[in-house]
C-alpha cells in the first residue's frame, strides 16, 4: 500500500512541473505585460519601467524566466505580484482555502444527496420515484451553473434569506468566534448549493446503475435465496459492491467541480482561486496568474491522488495491479 | 386470420437487419431522443433563417423602449391581436398593456430589410403588425431597447453552430492522434499520452481562459467565434483521443486488422479506413453528449467578457445583462438567453441519451 501511495505521489511531479512550464509559455506568448498599461503613465519613466522590468526578468526570454520562477517555486516562493504587490503565495492562501471549502460542501451536498437518492431509484425502479429521479437528473444535467448561479442570486435577493454575494459580511471581523462561523456558512451554502447542483445529477444516475447491475449479481440471488430480508440484501450486500465504482467517479468528476467553482466564483462573488485567476489575467498580471493555475491545478491533482487511494484502498487488486 | 409467411422460399424475409437498421429501430422507439432531435432541427432552423424570422433589427436600439416587457399576444374574435404597451407615469420602465390599442398579428409582413440566409436582400419578415411604433416583443426588450428575441435568434447562430464546428475540429483531431497512438504505440504513445494528461489535470476553465489570454482582448466577432472554437478544441480533443487510443489498442490485436496489415495496407489506411470506423458508434454518442460542452465554454468566456463583443449578440454576452440583481428582479425576462440554453442543452441531452441506449447491443 506505502508503495502504491510513494508511486503516485511521484506521478504528481511531471504533472506539475508540466503545468507550470505550459502555463508560462502562454503567458510568454499573451500580448504585452503588466507595465505595458504603465507605459501611457507621465509619472514613469521609461527608464524606470526598463529597470521594473528587468527586476522580475520581463525582459529575458521566456524560459529564463521559467528557470527564475522554478528556482524560487522550489522554495517554496511561487512569485511575487505586480498588481498586489505581495508575495502571490500571500494572496494564493486565502482564495485557495475558499475554492476548497467552497468545492468539498459541494461534494458532501452532492453525495448526500445523490448516493440516497440513486439507491432509492434503484430500488424502486420504473416506478413514480424512479421517472422523477431521472427527470431532475435531467435537468440537472442540463441547466447550465451560469443560470443557475444568476437565479440563485436572484432567489438571495428576492428573498434575504441569503447574502447576495461575498464570502462574508463587512462586519464579520468585529464579531465573535460563533457569529464568525456562522456568518461563513450563511455565505457558503447558496454557492456550494448551485455548485453541487451541477455534479448531483451524474452521480445519482451512477449510483442507480451501479446497484442495478449488483442487484442482477447472482450472489443477491442467492442472498434473497437463502431468505434475507430486502432491506438486508440491498444494503448489506449488493450496496458496497456497488458504492466501489462511485470512487472512480469522483476522481472523475472533480475537474467538472472545479471548473464549475470557477464560475460559481466569478458570478456570486466569492473570492476563490477562479476570481483570482480571472483579475490576474485581466491586470496581466502573469506571476499571479501561473501562480494561481498551477494551484488550482494542484487541488485537482491532489483530489484525483486521495480518489486513487481510496479506490486502491477499498480494492485490493487495483494495488497489486500496479 | 392472415397465412403464415412461408419464409423458406422467400430469403427476403430471412436477411439479416444490419446494425444500422436495428439501430434506428431502437432509437424510433425512444420518444424523448425523437422529441430532443426534433427540437432541435427547429431549433437549426430558426437560426439559419434568423432574419427572416426576428421580427427586426437585432441591434437597433429602441430609446422609447428600453425594458419592454414581453408581448402577451390575445385572440380577440378571429384574430391573434398584441396591444400596445405604454410607459407609466408611476416610475422608470413601468409599461402597462394597452387594451384598447390592438393590432392583428400579420404574417410575411414588410420590415427591416435584412439578408436571407446571408444572400438574398428582401425586407419580409415571418410576423409583425408591419408599423414601426407598435412591435412584437416576444421576450422583451433589454437595458438598450433592443428586441431579445430577435437577438436570441442572432446568438443561436453562434451558439449553435459553436458546438457542431468544435465537435467537427476536436473529434477528428482526437480521433486521428488517439487512433495513430494507439496504433503505432510505443515511446510516441507514452509521448501523447502525457500530452492528454497534462491538458486533462489543468481545471478546464483555468486552462480556456489563459488561452484566451495569449490573444488580443479585442478582436472582431469572426475572429473571437475561430478562437473560442479552437481553444475549446484544443482542450476537448485530450479526454477523445485517450478515449479512442482505448479502443485502438485492443483493435489493433483483432483478425481484420491483421490482415490488412498481412495484405500490406499501409498504416494509416489501416488507422483511417479499419480502426476508426470501428469506434464511430462510440464517437456519435459522444460527440452528441459534449455539444454542450462547446455551448457552455462560448457562454462562459462571452459571459465574461472575453468571447463574442457587444452589439453582435450571443448567449452568453446577452446574460451579462442579468448580473445586475435588481434588475434581474425587475425584469425577469433579461434570463430568456438562459432559457434558451437550457432547452438546447436538454434537448442534446436527450438526443445523446437515446443514441447511447440505442448503440448499446448488450442491455438489450
Amino acid at each position: 500500500m506505502w508503495q502504491f501511495v510513494l508511486k503516485r505521489l511521484l506521478h504528481l511531479i511531471p504533472i506539475l512541473l508540466g503545468v507550470s512550464l505550459l502555463t508560462f509559455l502562454l503567458m510568454s506568448m499573451t500580448p504585452g505585460d503588466y507595465y505595458t498599461a504603465l507605459e501611457n503613465n507621465p509619472q514613469i519613466t521609461p527608464q524606470k519601467l526598463i529597470e521594473l522590468r528587468a527586476k522580475w526578468h520581463l525582459d529575458q526570454p521566456w524560459h529564463v524566466q521559467y528557470y527564475h520562477w522554478l528556482k524560487n517555486a522550489l522554495q517554496g516562493d511561487l512569485g511575487y505580484s505586480m498588481a498586489y504587490k505581495v508575495a502571490a503565495t500571500e494572496l494564493i492562501g486565502s482564495r485557495l482555502w475558499n475554492t476548497f471549502l467552497l468545492s468539498f460542501v459541494a461534494t458532501i451536498i452532492t453525495w448526500a444527496v445523490a448516493v440516497p437518492l440513486g439507491i432509492w431509484a434503484a430500488v424502486k425502479k420504473d416506478s413514480w420515484v424512479d421517472r422523477l429521479c431521472a427527470g431532475i437528473a435531467f435537468l440537472g444535467l442540463s441547466i447550465p451553473e451560469v443560470l443557475l448561479a444568476l437565479l440563485a442570486l436572484l432567489f438571495a435577493y428576492a428573498t434575504g434569506w441569503f447574502p447576495v454575494g461575498g464570502a462574508q459580511s463587512p462586519l464579520h471581523d468585529t464579531m465573535n468566534g460563533w457569529e464568525q462561523f456562522r456568518d461563513r456558512c450563511h455565505h457558503l451554502l447558496l454557492p456550494a448549493v448551485v455548485l453541487a447542483a451541477s455534479s448531483l445529477a451524474g452521480i445519482m444516475r451512477q449510483m442507480r446503475s451501479n446497484l442495478l447491475d449488483t442487484l442482477r449479481a447472482e450472489y443477491v440471488t442467492a442472498a434473497r435465496a437463502k431468505g434475507l430480508s430486502e432491506g438486508w440484501v440491498v444494503y448489506k450486500h449488493a450496496l458496497r459492491n456497488a458504492i466501489n465504482p462511485l470512487l472512480t467517479i469522483f476522481g472523475y468528476s472533480l475537474a467538472g467541480l472545479l471548473s464549475g467553482a470557477f464560475i460559481v466564483e466569478n458570478i456570486m462573488a466569492w473570492p476563490g482561486l477562479g476570481r483570482l485567476t480571472l483579475e490576474a489575467l485581466s491586470a496581466k498580471d502573469y506571476p499571479l496568474v501561473v501562480a494561481t493555475v498551477v494551484m488550482a491545478t494542484g487541488l485537482l491533482v491532489a483530489g484525483n491522488f486521495v480518489a486513487d487511494i481510496l479506490l486502491a484502498w477499498s480494492d485490493p487488486r487495483i494495488r497489486l495491479k500496479e | 386470420m392472415s397465412a403464415p409467411i412461408d419464409t423458406t422460399n422467400n430469403p427476403e424475409a430471412r436477411r439479416p437487419r444490419t446494425p444500422w437498421q436495428l439501430f434506428w429501430e431502437r432509437l424510433r422507439r425512444r420518444r424523448f431522443a425523437l422529441a430532443g432531435a426534433w427540437v432541435l432541427v427547429g431549433l437549426y432552423a430558426m437560426a439559419l433563417f434568423a432574419s427572416f424570422v426576428a421580427p427586426g433589427n437585432p441591434e437597433r436600439q429602441d430609446r422609447e423602449r428600453f425594458f419592454h416587457p414581453p408581448t402577451v399576444p390575445r385572440i380577440q374574435g378571429w384574430w391573434l391581436v398584441v396591444p400596445r404597451y405604454e410607459q407609466t407615469k408611476g416610475g422608470p420602465f413601468v409599461y402597462k398593456a394597452r387594451v384598447d390599442d390592438v393590432k392583428p398579428v400579420r404574417f410575411f409582413v414588410r420590415g427591416d430589410p435584412h439578408k436571407l440566409l446571408w444572400m438574398i436582400p428582401t425586407t419580409v419578415h415571418l410576423f409583425g403588425t408591419g408599423e414601426a411604433n407598435h412591435p412584437i416583443l416576444l421576450f422583451g426588450t433589454d437595458q438598450f431597447g433592443r428586441d431579445i428575441f430577435a437577438r436570441i435568434l442572432y446568438g443561436s447562430q453562434v451558439s449553435l453552430s459553436i458546438g457542431l464546428v468544435g465537435i467537427a475540429l476536436s473529434f477528428s483531431f482526437g480521433m486521428l492522434i488517439g487512433g495513430a497512438s494507439g496504433y503505432v504505440g510505443g515511446k510516441a504513445d507514452t509521448l501523447v499520452m502525457r500530452l492528454c494528461e497534462l491538458i486533462m489535470s489543468i481545471p478546464g476553465l483555468y486552462l480556456i481562459l489563459s488561452l484566451r489570454a495569449t490573444f488580443p482582448p479585442k478582436l472582431s466577432s469572426t475572429h473571437v467565434y475561430l478562437l473560442i472554437v479552437v481553444i475549446l478544441s484544443f482542450v476537448g480533443w485530450a479526454s477523445m483521443a485517450r478515449v479512442i487510443r482505448g479502443m485502438a489498442l485492443s483493435l489493433r490485436e483483432r483478425q481484420f486488422v491483421l490482415a490488412a496489415r498481412a495484405l500490406g495496407v499501409p498504416a494509416w489506411r489501416i488507422i483511417v479506413r479499419h480502426i476508426l470506423p470501428n469506434t464511430l458508434s462510440y464517437v456519435i454518442v459522444a460527440a452528441t453528449l459534449s455539444v454542450p460542452y462547446y455551448i457552455l465554454g462560448e457562454v462562459v468566456l462571452s459571459y465574461l467578457s472575453v468571447g463574442i463583443q457587444e452589439p453582435d449578440a450571443s448567449w452568453g454576452n446577452m446574460l451579462t445583462a442579468a448580473q445586475n440583481t435588481e434588475h434581474l428582479q425587475s425584469y425577469p425576462w433579461l434570463l430568456a438567453p438562459g432559457a434558451a440554453i437550457f432547452v438546447t442543452v436538454l434537448a442534446f441531452n436527450f438526443l445523446g441519451d437515446g443514441l447511447r441506449d440505442a448503440a448499446d447491443t448488450k442491455s438489450n
